[in-house]
């Protein structure tokens, strides 16, 4: 069975939930390969072995961290060549595109950015699923030529463990001075808020306008839920929440099990972030507003009484 | 020239290096896409999307635009090219971003080009790229997806093909002293990046506040050059470009079933108690 690479998304070797779904999925296609650029392998092997990784590829090139996406699309340009795999599934987020961008140029090989799911086709080869047009179509696609490089969106699916040996091997790839032409100069880390992180969150809360700038009920509702919050433009311009939550065409764009946004009106470039969650709640004064047209369930009122009262009603019910 | 050197003739011979340095030429790579409260669809004949609706200028390439002319007007010198590749109605979106104030645009328009995908496109944006520059480019600047696509790849791929440095989602840019450097506001840290030029840097929609076009602007647009180049003009093999050199197909499409109508309350008290009832219906508690 031909093999099937999958790049890691990691931070000094602690995993995004990403790297997990793609292993999931990979293994319809082949024998998945996790790809690992940077340190901290020994940290994830157990997990690229438990979600179904024959191979684990290390580059563990103290730079890479240092440097934008360059790098890693040469070392997997390398690693194609040398292991003319089935596919190569990167995450479908701001860095994973590029790197499959670049990838794409130098291996000759088309691009699939954005599935929300991969297959087999009746040839074997790789089908994809996007949701385009503001999730009003259903495209399948597929790569016709070179080695079909597809990006797949956070929380598509289900992950599931299939343990396999995850045999480390390291490789030795050079990483041309090209590559290292773009420099991280400078880091500023964003203060921690404990909330999990909002591509990977099963639950996303959002608040917009509506809150008036005042997102406490917001965040209460949240964390009862255990969930990540989200803003929308509007509220991440009047400077109310930071640009890194924002939802949206350019903002994140998540999927979860559960979206709730409040007072939010739903404007397209709103719903280009979050139309594909599975679960839609808004809660807005306003039942004109075009978010109710989404909904799976939708409270006409105002966001300052429903959702302190569904808080409350929340913690309630979980004891 | 700037103000001081008018006034002193000499500084111009003493400063040439610097004035150099900041003569900038700014190509801006803008695409023309369709309006986004238009009603999309997909052409039954051959799976590619139906182009026939008004379109304009990216809203996101507009801050790309806005950059360039704000380092050039910083400078007191330099040019701003625009470059589209798209359907002769893409003029438009050449139109504005010279009415915003460009000073020349290229329209790369060919009917091979149809049904091209991101791998051909920004093959064929590279070439434009070079032939207006000379082959040596300084500054490209990018938006940093279009709003129909929305792949985000493009900036990269140019990057790839021009062999430039790719510095991406900037929310600041400043360049001088022969780099830039922008600040990202990554997921976990607001990052500071920097590059030597020449080097290719997409933008965000946190970088500026696009200006409108001036009266003035409008009017001046109407004479500024925009060349048309064909693939041939570019020396690209129309064989490579276009749907059946498309290195992706789309098999097939479906539109959803709209959604269905939820369920919708209206809060008479109780509503927040309803809305926890219904979240643990659903198991989400
Ligand atoms: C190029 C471009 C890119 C964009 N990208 C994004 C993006 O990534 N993400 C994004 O979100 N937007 C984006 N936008 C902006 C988008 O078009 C909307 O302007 C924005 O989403 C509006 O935010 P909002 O819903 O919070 O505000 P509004 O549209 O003003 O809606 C506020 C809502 O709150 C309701 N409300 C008010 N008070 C209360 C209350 N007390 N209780 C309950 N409800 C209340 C109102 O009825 C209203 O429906 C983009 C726009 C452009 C042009
Ligand atoms: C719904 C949909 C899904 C698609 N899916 C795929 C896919 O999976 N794989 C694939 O290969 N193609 C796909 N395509 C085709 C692809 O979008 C186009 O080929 C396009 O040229 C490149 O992608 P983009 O518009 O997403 O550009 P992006 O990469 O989002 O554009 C970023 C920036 O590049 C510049 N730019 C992009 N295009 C042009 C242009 N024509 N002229 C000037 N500047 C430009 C602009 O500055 C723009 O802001 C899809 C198209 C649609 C409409």
């Amino acid at each position: 069975m031909a093999e099937v690479l999958v790049l890691a998304d990691h931070a000094g070797g602690r995993l995004r939930k990403a790297t997990a779904e793609l292993l999931t999925l990979a293994r319809r296609l082949g024998e998945p390969s996790a790809v690992h650029v940077g340190p901290g392998a020994d940290t994830a092997q157990k997990t690229y072995a438990k979600y179904g990784a024959h191979k684990v590829y290390v580059v563990d090139d103290a730079d890479a961290g240092s440097y934008l996406v360059a790098p890693q699309a040469e070392v997997l340009a390398q690693l194609i060549e040398k292991v003319s795999p089935a596919a190569v599934l990167i995450p479908s987020n701001a860095a994973g595109k590029e790197i499959a961008a670049r990838l794409a140029i130098k291996s000759g090989s088309g691009l699939i950015t954005d599935a929300v799911d991969v297959r087999a086709g009746d040839d074997g080869a790789p089908e994809t699923t996007q949701s385009v047009f503001a999730g009003s179509y259903t495209v399948t696609a597929k790569v016709t030529t070179g080695t079909p490089i597809i990006c797949v969106k956070p929380n598509s699916a289900a992950i599931e463990a299939s343990p396999e040996a995850g045999a480390v091997e390291s490789v030795d790839v050079t990483i041309s001075d090209a590559a290292k032409a773009a420099k991280i100069t400078d880091a500023q880390p964003k203060k921690a808020t404990g909330r999990p992180e909002l591509t990977e969150a099963a639950i996303v809360v959002s608040g917009g306008r509506g809150t008036g700038g005042d997102f406490s009920p917001v965040e209460e509702f949240a964390d009862s839920l255990g969930a990540a919050v989200g803003a929308s433009r509007a509220a991440v311009d009047a400077g109310w929440y930071p640009h890194s939550n924002q939802v949206g065409q350019t903002g994140k764009q998540v999927s979860p099990q559960l979206y709730v946004a409040a007072g939010i009106s739903g404007a397209i470039q709103h719903r280009a972030g979050m139309q594909t969650s599975k679960t839609i709640v808004a809660v807005n004064k306003d039942e004109e507003a075009p978010i109710f047209e989404l909904v799976d369930f939708g409270v006409v009122g105002d966001l300052f009484s429903v959702l302190p009262q569904a808080t409350a009603e929340v913690k309630k019910r979980k004891g | 020239m700037d103000a001081d050197a008018r006034r002193e003739p000499w500084r111009e011979t003493t400063d040439r290096r610097k004035e150099d340095e900041a003569r900038m030429n700014i190509v801006v790579c803008v695409k023309y896409v369709p309006d986004a409260q238009s009603e999309r669809t997909f052409q039954e004949s051959d799976n590619t999307v139906d182009r026939a609706v008004d379109g304009l200028l990216s809203e996101l390439d507009e801050y790309a635009v806005e950059e360039a002319l704000k380092i050039v007007e910083a400078a007191g010198e330099g040019e701003v090219t625009v470059v589209t590749v798209g359907p002769g109605a893409a003029a438009d979106a050449l139109k504005k971003a010279l009415q915003m104030g460009a000073d020349k645009g290229v329209h790369v328009q060919d009917e091979a080009l149809h049904g091209s995908d991101a791998v051909a496109t920004s093959l064929v944006l590279a070439k434009a790229v070079e032939k207006a520059t000379d082959g040596s480019p300084e500054l490209v600047l990018t938006g940093m997806s279009s709003t129909d696509g929305v792949m985000g790849v493009v900036p990269a791929m140019l990057a790839e093909r021009l062999g430039l440095p790719q510095v991406t989602y900037a929310s600041e840019l400043t360049v001088g002293d022969g780099k830039v450097t922008i600040r990202r506001d990554g997921d976990t840290a607001s990052e500071t990046i920097e590059a030597s030029l020449p080097a290719l840097v997409s933008v965000t929609d946190q970088i500026n506040e696009p200006r409108y076009p001036s009266f003035k602007g409008i009017m001046a647009a109407k004479k500024k050059p925009v060349e048309a180049w064909s693939l041939a003009d570019l020396g690209v093999d129309a064989g490579d470009v276009g749907l059946d050199a498309a290195w992706t197909a789309v098999v097939s499409f479906a539109k959803r079933p709209p959604r269905e109508q939820g369920q919708l309350v209206t809060d008479e008290g109780d509503g927040g108690t309803k809305l926890a009832e219904f979240l643990s219906a659903q198991k989400f508690l």
